[in-house]
């Protein structure tokens, strides 16, 4: 990892950072009754997102999941405009009509989260599409789950890019549930990643806790799409911290399980704990992102919290985008 | 006058696809056999061989794959694709990427996205293709607020719909009645385009209004032609595109007429048919001189044997019934 740029490790810790800033500040909100409807922290996730998107450029696309803010903020969403997404507020990303499940922002490349688990999969291969036939360099990076993995648009999506060598990355974020259910009474195989020999592309399986692991596979598979060769899957063994959504109560795995995780497999700590043995960052360079993360995430919820409510007339609104003569939006 | 020239519906949908290809690269063709086998209608006959296979794409059987595909590439703004889904009876298997994906992307996304996609499919009795190959099931997308719905009846209309239907930037989905592709009509040559949401009068009448979609169009004329000889003014009306719905054609009609008869092949409750007569009851009550009459097919799966299939459709001997019921 010595010749991983200094620029691009302080990206990657500030990153790191800022989505379990983001989270745990998210996570109160909610308990707090200011955020609305369901949230899914990506907390313990943050090495997968970030080693991705550690090679991807804004013109790059992703598509993203029901767990979708640490996408957003590594692929460089604007994070003031989501937080007050989250709040339902006017000025949000989304104007207030998507929420946590569907931030996106199609000006950074990323095609959206989704509310449906595997849905997304197939707008990646798309966008891939567009990219090849417009003779592009840009790739287009599929996140989702385990659970994801054994729907039919990763079958079919996968299958797709395979045949027509698409520029394209399925990562698959393997935290171990699927809400409750663990990854053993999902799918017979080890790993997600031995499903790409069925595809006839190479799948490879990492430890996504370790940023600088996944930012190596990923290096791989995005030169691989970039240079035309087609698709790679990725599966990235990670581990959500916290429940499937916020206030779940977590009766299928056990305390000391999380615990274990926690203290010996968090992607932050294990950063920090390599680049000041190596001496590659210092303690001050490290505090310094720290502290600017934490203004940085305040600032966005004020923001959110002084942000107008949408006005009511606005819900008739962004349903098509050419008008015609004959009526669109029906109201008795 | 130059006299114009009759093509079938399917050359004229063919003509359409292949002027928008020529015209735009970004137009794109994907589905299953739409390649060198030229769709199994024949509607995609000749693009392949003109524009070659990366822009006329044969996919495998992966209805979600693909057309989740087709909405991804339209949402990246980098591609305008035209996507087939061979039969409408296979919606089920891919119904996630049209209702939850294409048509709710740009309202979740605040008004950022632009999906156009064309999805083409094919609808529709009459061909013995028993109970999985031919229904009608146009309501579940009218049911869905982001798509629109277009459902030609003749060759002029086909072709001058499909160019508007690709040149929109919404996902539009565009049905085609399987006992229409062969029929013919006038069809100029040059590319000319019909605007989404404009009802056209396929006959002007005084006495009864009837609203009807695609093959029963055809039947509905022939009523209204039979009709005349006895003096029976019919007016029909074909809104050519479901969503967005020409209201003010089909109200201004029916008070003039002060009768409504609406014929659609699908399934009666929750249906186009419904719709409209609620359209009625709702904005032209005082105008109604008669209960609105439906003809539509029962509420029971499409039968196989033509002697039931031919029972089951909406006949012209219904069709004549209910405008004399309402008379
Ligand atoms: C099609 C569909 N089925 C079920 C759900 C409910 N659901 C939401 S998240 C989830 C689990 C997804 O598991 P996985 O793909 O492993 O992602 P993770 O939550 O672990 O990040 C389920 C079942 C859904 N949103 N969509």
């Amino acid at each position: 990892m010595a010749e991983i740029p200094k620029e691009k490790l302080l990206w990657m810790y500030e990153t790191m950072v800022k989505i379990r800033e983001h989270e745990e500040r998210v996570a109160e909100l909610f308990a707090q009754g200011k955020i609305p409807g369901f949230v899914h922290l990506y907390i313990g996730e943050e090495a997968v997102a970030t080693g991705v998107m550690a090679h991807l450029r804004k013109e790059d696309f992703i598509t993203s999941t029901h767990r979708g803010h640490g996408h957003f903020i590594a692929k460089g969403g604007n994070i003031k405009a989501s937080m007050a997404e989250l709040f339902g507020k006017a000025t949000g990303i989304c104007k207030g009509k998507g929420g946590s499940m569907h931030i996106a922002d199609l000006d950074v490349g990323e095609l959206g989260a989704n509310g449906i688990v595997g849905g997304g999969i197939p707008h990646a291969v798309g966008a891939a599409l567009g990219i090849k036939l417009n003779g592009l360099d840009n790739v287009a990076v599929a996140f989702f789950g385990d659970g994801a993995s054994n729907q039919q648009n990763f079958h079919e999506a996968i299958n797709l890019a395979a045949i027509w060598k698409l520029p394209v990355v399925f990562v698959c974020e393997n935290n171990l549930y699927q809400i409750s259910l663990p990854y053993s009474k999902q799918q017979a195989i080890k790993s997600v990643a031995e499903r790409a020999a069925a595809y006839g592309i190479p799948g490879v399986s990492v430890d996504g806790q370790d940023v600088f692991a996944v930012y190596e596979v990923a290096k791989e598979a995005i030169e691989r799409a970039r240079n035309g060769e087609g698709p790679t899957l990725i599966e990235a063994k990670t581990y959500r911290f916290r429940g499937h959504f916020e206030g779940d109560p977590q009766i299928y795995r056990s305390k000391e399980e999380v615990e274990w995780w926690k203290k010996n497999k968090d992607p932050i700590v294990l950063f920090e704990k390599t680049v000041l043995e190596k001496g590659l960052l210092t303690e001050e360079e490290l505090d310094t992102i720290r502290e600017r993360v934490k203004r940085e995430i305040e600032e966005s919820i004020k923001f959110a919290e002084e942000s107008p409510w949408p006005k009511p007339e606005e819900v008739l609104e962004d349903v098509f985008s050419t008008p015609t003569k004959g009526v669109l939006v029906w109201q008795w | 006058m130059a006299v114009v020239r009759e093509i079938t519906f399917a050359e004229a949908l063919n003509e359409a696809l292949d002027y928008e290809m020529s015209k735009d690269p970004k137009v794109v063709v994907m589905g299953e056999d739409v390649g060198r086998y030229g769709g199994i209608f024949g509607v995609t006959k000749g693009l392949i061989e003109k524009y070659g296979e990366e822009r006329v794409r044969d996919t495998p059987i992966a209805e979600s794959g693909f057309i989740g595909t087709g909405v991804g590439a339209a949402a990246s703004g980098l591609l305008r694709p035209v996507v087939e889904l061979m039969f409408i009876d296979f919606l089920g298997v891919a119904y996630d990427q049209i209702y939850n994906q294409a048509a709710k992307m740009r309202y979740m996304f605040g008004g950022k996205a632009k999906i156009p996609i064309v999805i083409r499919t094919v609808s529709g009795a009459g061909a013995s293709a028993a109970a999985q190959h031919s229904q009608s099931l146009h309501a579940l997308f009218i049911h869905v607020p982001g798509l629109k719905v277009v459902y030609p009846s003749t060759p002029y209309d086909a072709k001058g719909l499909l160019i508007s239907s690709i040149e929109d930037d919404d996902p539009v989905i565009f049905i085609e009645h399987k006992m229409l592709y062969g029929i013919k009509g006038p069809v100029p040559e040059d590319p000319y385009s019909i605007p989404l949401g404009e009802a056209d009068v396929k006959k002007e009448g005084k006495d009864v209004t009837v609203v009807a979609t695609a093959l029963m169009v055809h039947r509905a004329l022939e009523v209204a032609n039979k009709l005349e000889e006895e003096g029976i003014s019919v007016e029909v009306i074909d809104p050519r595109t479901l969503v967005p719905l020409d209201e003010e054609t089909i109200l201004n009609s029916i008070k003039k007429t002060g009768r409504l008869v609406v014929v659609d092949e699908a399934y009666p409750r929750c249906s186009f048919a419904t719709d409209i007569a609620a359209l009625a009851v709702n904005k032209a009550f005082d105008n109604l001189k008669a209960p609105v009459k439906l003809v539509t097919a029962p509420a029971t799966p499409v039968p196989f044997s033509p002697a039931l299939e031919k029972e089951w459709m909406p006949s012209t001997e219904k069709i004549e019934k209910a405008i004399r019921d309402v008379l």
